[in-house]
């Protein structure tokens, strides 16, 4: 079976803040991480090569060239190869801009089974990225996986969580599947995999090698543009009404009325 | 030291290790129980953290000695005594054999101690050679194909569980001090061969030490690690390396005792000041922050110095050595002194530390044989 893992190296939003002026991130000194719900697609892969050892795990991210880091680190987890799409080309590229080029790097990289995919990124928590690549590969996906229940020839049972529970998918294959972090616990790396990590190559593909033109990439072919980001100023602390219920009551409908929000 | 990536990715990989498992409550546990959990035991082998430097071929890892001092640092930081049994395997257990193991031996013995499989001690020390090494009393005495093992090891660190033994003993009693004095690989099943109880000790709880007594001890000659007679010259080499891992054991401990005093020092409150905010306790923390970046940078340049086989590395590891532990002590001491009697109490993290590391200048060479082999080397 062949397996492709999206993923992506994100800033470790734990310690992420916004500039209140500029109204963007501050990246500087902010240590950059796999993506937390990539490192469960991963695992996922993984789990599936350890039962069927045949399996291959090819990793497929978009990225600067520092994203190579985080690329080792699946490798060390014990994934098979890597691929790195990064070029100026890409940048500032929108959801629908990167799902074009992630699409194009998976067909670059050729036959595959079931590509896995992290639910959302933490720093955009937009998880459209998935469910985009699927489309423009014309392949079915299922998003929010919990449980992997069966791989059979030519399918997969899945779990897929609801807000209240689950449904269960048989989808056939090739699909992409998106992963929450209930599906597994991700392994850790080993030493060994880390020496062995180095000393593979990781192939990096700009628009050129995979065959798309520049105005489909990046910036000019994202048709939405963030246009601030800001914390939320804190909320006000509440006031607590004295009194009878009565009073209280009556106080409370004073103040509606007071702010317009009753007549 | 500015690390490579590959470096910073082995560190990242113990660090998240540390974080995930080695919790407060299952180190609280350990202490508690004295027992260290096995499934805590087979996460650290599946990590590789048994046979950092053992190669590929003997299922280890192929990396270097860097590797494994990242590796304790960032687990001692958490857990002293974790690092007792990560050392083991790298150090005192699977170095004699990587440095004279035949390839049968290395195959029979170095892969399961290299994955976590089986347990090898190391028994040099006997209860009137410590430091003085070369006053191995133990004897083997050749009978036919076997040798005959006789005499007392003390102080044995994972005697009562290991499965097997590196015991230095004399096979030629005719030779005089460190001469004559051959290794022998033991299986501790052999009918002979007992333990003592476990130790009492201060600190490092989680990790059993005994002696192990030896009466007539039948060991097979294939079992006779390296050349007859060369057994002081393996010890030695042995001990060498074995040195980076103390060294690097303790700025891991010191590390956790550095983070802990920050922690506390912007916590805790007195005369309506947070600690830090007296000048007392700041310059304190800075010295310990100073001195602690100093015993770093001697334990990576002996790692270094080692994975480039440079001559310098035996001298380099006796400085680390010397000057980390004893740092370390200084940091721990200092660390307790900011906690007030809070660090008196078993609860806090430092009064561990505290005890763990009043070893560390004592365990495979102490403070005064580092100083006599830097000596020694300058002055020869």
């Amino acid at each position: 079976m062949k397996i492709i893992v999206c993923a992506k190296q994100v800033p470790d939003t734990n310690e992420v803040k916004i500039d209140p002026v500029k109204g963007t991130l501050i990246r500087d000194g902010v240590p950059s991480i796999l993506n937390p719900d990539d490192a469960n697609a991963l695992e996922a892969a993984l789990e599936i090569k350890d039962k069927y050892p045949d399996t291959t795990v090819t990793i497929v991210s978009m990225g600067p060239p520092q994203a190579n880091y985080m690329l080792r680190e699946c490798l060390a987890m014990g994934a098979d190869d890597a691929y790195l799409l990064s070029s100026r080309a890409f940048g500032g590229a929108d959801t629908c801009a990167t799902s074009t080029t992630i699409a194009a790097g998976i067909r670059k990289i050729g036959k595959y089974d079931i590509i896995f995919a992290g639910r959302q990124a933490i720093d955009g928590d937009t998880a459209q990225v998935g469910p985009q690549t699927a489309q423009r590969l014309g392949i079915p996906s299922v998003t929010y996986v919990q449980k992997i229940r069966e791989i059979k020839k030519g399918s997969v049972v899945v779990e897929r969580a609801l807000e209240d529970g689950y449904e269960v998918i048989e989808v056939k294959t090739p699909c992409l599947l998106t992963a929450i972090k209930e599906l597994n616990e991700p392994r850790y790396m080993t030493v060994g995999q880390i020496e062995e990590a180095y000393k593979k190559p990781i192939a990096t593909w700009s628009e050129v090698d995979v065959n798309l033109a520049p105005e489909d990439c990046g910036l000019k072919a994202s048709p939405t543009q963030v246009f601030k980001s800001f914390t939320p100023p804190p909320k006000g602390k509440g006031e607590m009404l004295q009194g009878t219920v009565p009073e209280m009551a009556a106080a409370l409908i004073a103040k509606l009325t007071e702010k317009h929000v009753i007549k | 030291m500015i690390f490579s990536e590959k470096h910073e990715l082995v560190r990242k990989l113990a660090r998240d290790f540390a974080e995930k498992e080695l919790t407060k409550d299952i180190l609280d546990q350990i202490e508690e129980t004295g027992e260290y959990p096995k499934e805590l035991l087979e996460k650290l082998g599946k990590a590789g953290f048994f046979g950092i430097k053992t190669p590929l071929k003997y299922g280890g890892q192929g990396s270097d000695m860097l590797s494994y001092v990242l590796v304790m640092e960032e687990l001692a930081r958490a857990s002293a005594v974790t690092t007792i049994w990560v050392s083991a395997p790298n150090s005192l257990g699977g170095g004699p054999l990587m440095l004279a193991g035949t390839p049968e031996q290395l195959e029979k013995y170095l892969t399961p101690v290299a994955t976590g499989e089986k347990i090898m001690a190391f028994g040099l020390t006997e209860p009137n050679a410590g430091s003085d090494a070369g006053g191995t009393t133990s004897t083997a005495v050749r009978d036919g194909d076997y040798w005959i093992l006789n005499g007392r090891k003390t102080f044995i660190t994972t005697a009562p569980v290991a499965d097997w033994c590196i015991i230095y003993a004399k096979t030629d009693r005719t030779q005089k001090g460190s001469r004559g004095i051959s290794a022998f690989i033991m299986d501790m099943k052999l009918p002979g061969v007992s333990v003592g109880k476990s130790e009492h000790k201060m600190g490092i709880i989680g990790c059993p030490t005994s002696d192990i007594i030896m009466e007539d001890v039948r060991v097979h000659k294939d079992d006779m690690l390296g050349e007859e007679g060369k057994g002081f010259s393996n010890a030695m080499k042995t001990l060498d390396i074995g040195r980076i891992g103390v060294a690097s054991m303790s700025i891991g401990v010191a590390q956790g005792a550095l983070d802990e005093s920050i922690r506390y020092a912007k916590e805790r409150k007195q005369f309506g000041r947070r600690l830090a905010d007296f000048q007392a306790i700041s310059f304190m923390i800075a010295d310990m922050a100073t001195k602690l970046q100093a015993a770093k940078e001697l334990v990576y340049r002996a790692a270094q110095l080692k994975d480039t086989n440079s001559p310098e590395a035996g001298t380099a590891a006796s400085m680390a050595k010397y000057y980390a532990t004893e740092t370390c002590n200084e940091i721990a001491a200092k660390a307790v002194q900011i906690h007030g009697g809070y660090g008196y109490i078993r609860e806090y993290k430092v009064e561990r530390i505290y005890r763990d590391c009043r070893v560390f200048t004592i365990f495979e060479g102490t403070s005064q044989v580092q100083q006599m082999v830097i000596a020694g080397n300058l002055l020869k």
